[in-house]
């Protein structure tokens, strides 16, 4: 149990960018990618406000090399976009050379196609591909055969918009224990009808740009993405002579059983996924450089992941913030696209700027980093949290 | 490694199973395509004003992992791991349905909450208390499998000393009326008894929760050991054999070892040419076991093969009605369970008297 779980290839595409590097260079340049509905004819666009992907499913179908009449949801074809990606940075040649496994986190599955054709499919058979394409493990599987992983450990994740951190905790405890070789790790989710209604109804959308930890905050803004990490274990990282981009050095997940869709105002589900990933990882508060925060901009959770940290790291928390003025919170993907911009910290020594930050919250006196800062970093901590209590740690070092 | 111990079982499922004290001795027969589960009082489990919003996927899995707690002797658990194909479905149908025929308008919350896939495992945290490891996984016919094995790995690797693990689907009409559509679902009615002699495409659809806690101590109340769980996102017909018999290897066992074989024949006449493979290659002088006629076929329904193979060890009982073959067994210790789904998501599971 003292293996060191490499990171050696990462891919994500989200509405900053289609690739690692576009996402990084607007996250630096503090671009955001928040803007009106345009791709899907909802009755709230002019309510709401979204981080969403340029390309169309036919321009990602092309791209990646699939026939335009194939039924694919969206959310499968975000996934193989950055795979693939990922895939290719880590230098893998025969995906089959060593136990590899797939885990991949969401939470919409095909609903950005079913919710279309619900009531057609009795009508006309046009559309039948995507009825079995509605199931959460549908985008994964096609993920797996479009990477051409066979006889392996596939698996999905749905623990709401923790998912991806899941998919990676649980990567990192299989290569730690042996299980696997080799695991590519992440999440996928499309905008669809389904969460812009179901978070409506919660009303907890912002009509405008979300504002994370500031006090005049009004919601989130829904996004999607896809981001998935190549994990190995020492054998394969010294067998390829594989560069280390990073590695997961701590996980800890745990639930706040509190309320199925609110955190607890003290953040104790958070508190605890805090501590168990410092645990795990052998290290205290105060070697964490930087933290980027869940931070959704929800009034709820802003403030329970504020306090989360106050316990966690008392009057020295170090500069934190949140990345999804840039993004919109991507749900399951949340902490996969969060993973690669953990890591993309560690490698530059720079830390992003939490934007649309104005007023500091009137319960505490913590204030987010609001520009973009170089600072040597070692150890980079990421949160996600969820519906149904799931709190997620991650701890990403330049060390094993 | 640790040991892993199944301390108890809970089963909600199309036969009378929510009674731990009884093992199928009254067998209910179907004539259909979709078979639901034989519901439990749920009053005695659930105050009725909670009950009647609630989804009947989180009802049964009430029942089913409070059944389980209550054989365990236990009140709370380190981890509550849950496998669901689909989660609670049908309020996932019932919202897509209401946002298309409202025009996105006068929604309430309900539905999309217990929507959420981790509904279950969060509400089952929820009213534990229980703050542990908390996951979900929903992949397919492998959802059950990936729970057991994240359960497995926890244990062994001292991340946690009891575990609720489980598996839930529900059996929903819009979910069933398109699947039949595209033969997934068998379009005519099949008799229980007949249902591997239907020669007919698709399967007949049914529904469950299934619910067990694993731990490090062995318990009174323990029915087996968990000795393995391997998943398949791929496997062919071909390579069966050699994957089995390897994953056997691994637990230094061959097949003469196996006492009892389970097989997920669903009657689909395309599938299940998988197992016939086996059972007339590798199992072929092995005693064998099928299910699938009494509980349906769900992405979870290998919930109800390793309830079916612990009662079996617990009671070194082999009920007549789930006999595949002629070969009776000289002993019942040791029971690999076998199960594919439209040919993916293969998984072998493993499990010893102790």
């Amino acid at each position: 149990m003292c293996k060191g779980v490499a990171i050696t290839g990462m891919g994500a595409i989200s509405a900053i960018g289609n690739n690692v590097q576009e996402n990084y260079e607007a996250l630096v340049s503090g671009k955001l990618g928040i803007s009106r509905i345009s791709k899907i004819d909802t009755v709230h666009k002019n309510d709401i406000m979204v981080g969403e992907i340029g390309m169309t499913n036919a321009q990602l179908k092309e791209k990646l090399g699939i026939a335009e009449e194939t039924a694919v949801s969206r959310t499968a074809l975000l996934a193989m976009l950055a795979a693939e990606e990922a895939v290719l940075q880590a230098g893998i040649t025969d995906i089959n050379d060593c136990e590899t496994g797939l885990i991949s986190g969401t939470t919409v599955g095909g609903m950005d196609q079913s919710e279309k054709y619900y009531f057609e499919y009795f009508e006309t058979d046009e559309h039948w591909g995507h009825i079995n394409g509605l199931h959460a493990g549908d985008s994964t599987q096609k993920l797996a055969d479009h990477l051409g992983i066979s006889e392996s450990f596939v698996s999905t994740i749905s623990t709401a918009c923790s998912s991806a951190a899941n998919a990676i905790m649980l990567g990192a405890r299989m290569i730690k224990s042996g299980q696997l070789d080799r695991v590519i790790v992440g999440g996928t989710d499309s905008l669809c009808k389904f969460t812009i209604n179901g978070f409506k109804t919660l009303m907890i959308l912002s009509d405008t740009y979300n504002t994370p930890f500031d006090d005049n905050r009004k919601g989130l803004n829904l996004g999607e993405a896809a981001a998935y990490l190549v994990l190995e274990s020492d054998e394969i990282v010294k067998r390829d002579q594989k560069k280390v981009l990073g590695y997961v050095k701590g996980y800890g997940n745990a639930n706040d059983a509190f309320h199925q869709t609110a955190s607890s105002e003290n953040g104790d589900g958070a508190v605890l996924a805090m501590e168990k990933a410092l645990k795990v990882s052998g290290l205290t508060p105060s070697d964490i450089d930087y933290i980027n925060a869940h931070g959704t901009a929800t009034p709820n959770n802003d403030l329970s992941e504020g306090r989360s940290l106050l316990r966690i790291f008392g009057d020295k928390v170090p500069e934190f913030s949140s990345t999804k003025a840039f993004t919109g919170h991507t749900l399951a993907v949340a902490g996969g696209v969060e993973a690669v911009y953990s890591v993309l910290a560690l490698q530059n020594n720079v830390i992003y700027p939490n934007l649309n930050f104005t007023t500091p919250m009137k319960e505490f006196e913590l204030l987010p980093q609001t520009t973009v800062k170089q600072k040597e970093l070692h150890h980079v901590l990421s949160n996600s949290f969820g519906f149904g209590g799931n709190c997620s740690t991650l701890i990403f070092s330049k060390e094993a | 490694m640790k040991p892993v111990y199944i301390n108890s079982v809970g089963s909600v499922s199309a036969q009378k199973t929510f009674d731990n004290s009884e093992f199928l001795n009254e067998i209910t027969e179907y004539n259909a395509s979709t078979v639901p589960v034989i519901a439990p009082n749920y009053k005695e489990y659930i105050p009725p004003a909670a009950a009647r919003r609630m989804a009947r996927g989180i009802k049964m899995s009430t029942v089913s992992s409070k059944n389980a707690l209550t054989e365990a002797g236990i009140e709370n658990i380190d981890a509550i791991i849950v496998g669901t194909g689909l989660g609670c479905i049908g309020d996932s149908e019932r919202f897509v349905s209401d946002i298309i025929k409202n025009d996105e308008q006068f929604l309430t919350p309900t539905r999309f909450i217990q929507s959420s896939h981790n509904t279950v495992a969060g509400q089952i945290a929820l009213g534990l208390g229980c703050k542990g490891h908390n996951f979900t996984f929903v992949h397919s016919a492998v959802s059950f499998e990936s729970s057991l094995i994240d359960a497995k790995m926890m244990i062994e690797n001292d991340e946690a000393g009891t575990v609720l693990v489980g598996g839930v689907d529900e059996l929903v009409d819009h979910h069933v009326e398109t699947h039949r559509l595209i033969g997934h679902i068998k379009k005519e009615p099949v008799a229980s008894q007949e249902l591997l002699q239907s020669k007919t495409e698709g399967m007949v659809m049914g529904e469950g929760a299934h619910f067990f806690v694993l731990s490090n101590q062995k318990a009174p109340s323990c029915y087996a050991e968990l000795l393995a769980v391997k998943t398949f996102n791929t496997l062919s017909k071909e390579r069966l054999e050699e994957n089995v018999l390897a994953f056997l290897e691994r637990q230094q066992l061959g097949i003469d070892d196996i006492d009892l074989a389970i097989l997920g024949n669903n009657g689909d006449v395309n599938f299940d040419p998988y197992y016939d493979q086996l059972g007339t290659s590798l199992f072929k002088d092995t005693p064998q076991a099928y299910y699938k006629h009494l509980s349906g076929e769900f992405d979870t329904a290998t919930g109800f093969a390793f309830w079916l193979a612990n009662k079996i060890i617990k009671t070194q009982t082999l009920p007549e009605v789930v006999q595949l073959n002629a070969i009776v067994p000289a002993k019942l210790e040791t029971i690999l369970i076998y199960n594919q789904y439209r040919g993916e998501n293969h998984s072998l599971t493993l499990i010893r008297k102790c």
